[in-house]
């Protein structure tokens, strides 16, 4: 299964693995990860599952959909490697993806 | 007490903040705590598994050291003795509880009621039934005009099937949507095939066999249906909390840390009743926010942690092509502005106060209207109505 690495705002590291098909944003709920909130459980409607995803992974992630982007816009703390984890499907070659959190979700 | 999405996330938010006594989940249901929202949308239509419902894997609980007692309901609550009873006659012991116990659908005492495809939709056993009377060709009525009925009606459509929603107001979601936003979405229905008969009341549900064949309206007509899904609203399950003496009204009353009338009893989600501090009373709100939002601060209070910091009500809902999102409550408002055309499928509606603060919005297919007013709303700051009005200023100038 990949493994995914999810930082907390506090540095804490959770290295999960996180079946292919779930959501990046699943992986963390599924497995109890403090930080990312879901409120809306994954249909790109609250903005409450942002992660910056790391660097060196930006270009195999892809970017975001108009309608993610238009979420983004107007959410907190926003840097141009900002995503909503709800709209990222793991799939084997996101093995090893690291995103970090953003210090809150509201 | 409640398996559902509020007790569940309890549960998981007090491991997560550090609480190292035991936890004990108790529900009523035979499955672990699931997400409902799917349960009208894409779990209906066979887009989602029992996996992606479920909101964390069954052995997550073991994991995390709590017991999970499912399929069992509780009896009483004897708050002297502190000791919840089971069915069947166990007693619980607990130092702190939390009532997470939810709400149910309103039932209304129609003649035929008790007919087989009569339906209501809160559980997943629920939404198995439903999914089960449903496929090409078969016909779904739909009584009540609501957010649930909505979107049965439309994933209904999406396995082939007929829809009619029944509403006995003159339009739909009259009770938690402003009147542009209705009017859209029965326009909206209508145009996908959705039969939406307004201003009627039934009479009857009428059957064969003890088996539903057709709904009587008022007005002496018979709609021909394979089943018929109620969804008349939801009451709150206050009875065993009422009965343990906490102060209730339609709803556990309880404060901003979740807490009841007795500091050891905590309630959260849809069996509360709970302060709205940015319109100065108190509501029941029916939503994974609120129930997430409740969860927090009862998980925060009990481990001594940093409360949460006070949300925006909000809501979604997920109809055909269109996203639904509500933030607020369309309370104290002197003027409702639309932004946008509706005829183009996106738009949004504001209520502002006499002030012109932003006091609620509704939007389709316009999130950055909705997180916008979402801000808005928190800020209290005011907005200019006609730059508001006025589609070629972004949301972003009309919120700085």
């Amino acid at each position: 299964m990949p493994k995914i690495t999810y930082v907390e705002f506090s540095g804490t590291e959770h290295a999960i693995e996180v079946k292919a098909g779930l959501t990046v944003m699943e992986g963390a709920v599924k497995h109890n990860v403090p930080g990312i909130d879901a409120d809306c459980g994954g249909a790109c409607a609250c903005a409450t599952c942002h992660v910056y995803v790391d660097a060196a992974w930006t270009d195999k992630v892809g970017s975001p959909s108009a309608m993610e982007e238009s979420m983004l816009d107007f959410a907190e703390n926003v840097q141009t490697n900002s995503r909503l984890s709800c709209q990222i499907k793991v799939t084997d070659a996101l093995d090893g993806l690291v995103v970090r959190m953003p210090e809150s979700q509201h | 007490m409640g398996a559902g999405h509020a007790g569940g996330t309890a549960a998981a938010l007090l491991r997560q903040l550090g609480w190292t006594g035991p936890i004990t989940l108790v529900g009523d249901e035979p499955i672990a705590p699931y997400q409902r929202p799917p349960l009208s949308k894409a779990w209906l239509k066979g887009e989602a598994d029992a996996d992606s419902l479920a909101l964390r894997p069954d052995s997550f609980y073991a994991e995390h050291d709590i017991a999970l007692r499912l399929n069992v309901r509780a009896v009483e609550i004897d708050r002297a003795a502190g000791v919840v009873l089971l069915e069947g006659g166990e007693r619980l012991p607990y130092d702190r509880l939390i009532l997470a116990t939810g709400a149910r659908a309103r039932r209304i005492a129609l003649p035929g009621i008790e007919l087989d495809g009569v339906l209501e939709l809160r559980t997943a056993a629920d939404a198995d039934r439903l999914k089960a009377a449903l496929g090409p060709g078969k016909r779904l009525a739909v009584v009540g005009g609501g957010y649930i009925g909505l979107e049965a009606a439309a994933s209904a459509l999406a396995l082939g099937a007929k829809a009619t929603v029944i509403e006995l107001q003159s339009r739909v979601l009259a009770r938690v949507a402003c009147e542009p936003l209705s009017l859209f979405m029965q326009d909206y229905h209508r145009s996908k095939g959705v039969r939406v008969e307004l201003g009627a009341g039934v009479d009857g549900l009428e059957g064969e066999g003890g088996r539903i064949t057709g709904v009587r309206l008022s007005d002496g007509r018979l709609l021909a249906c394979d089943a018929a899904l109620i969804g008349v609203g939801a009451l709150a399950n206050q009875e065993l909390a009422q009965a343990a003496g906490l102060e209730c009204d339609g709803g556990v009353v309880v404060d901003l840390t979740a807490k009841t009338s007795d500091p050891a009893v905590y309630a959260i989600g849809d069996c509360t009743r709970r302060p709205l501090p940015l319109y100065g009373q108190m509501g029941r709100l029916e939503s994974v926010p609120n129930a997430l939002e409740q969860a927090k601060q009862a998980a925060a209070d009990l481990c001594g942690t940093k409360p949460p910091s006070p949300e925006t009500p909000w809501f979604w809902s997920d109809q055909y092509d269109l996203k639904l999102q509500i933030a607020g409550l369309p309370l104290g408002a002197e003027q409702i502005l639309v932004r946008g055309e509706p005829a183009t499928a996106r738009f949004a509606v504001f209520h502002l106060n006499a002030d012109n603060q932003v006091q609620a919005v509704e939007a389709i297919n316009a999130a950055p209207e909705f997180m916008a007013g979402r801000q808005l709303i928190g800020s209290r700051k005011p907005v200019a109505p006609d730059k508001l009005r006025d589609i070629t200023v972004s949301m972003k100038d009309v919120a700085a």
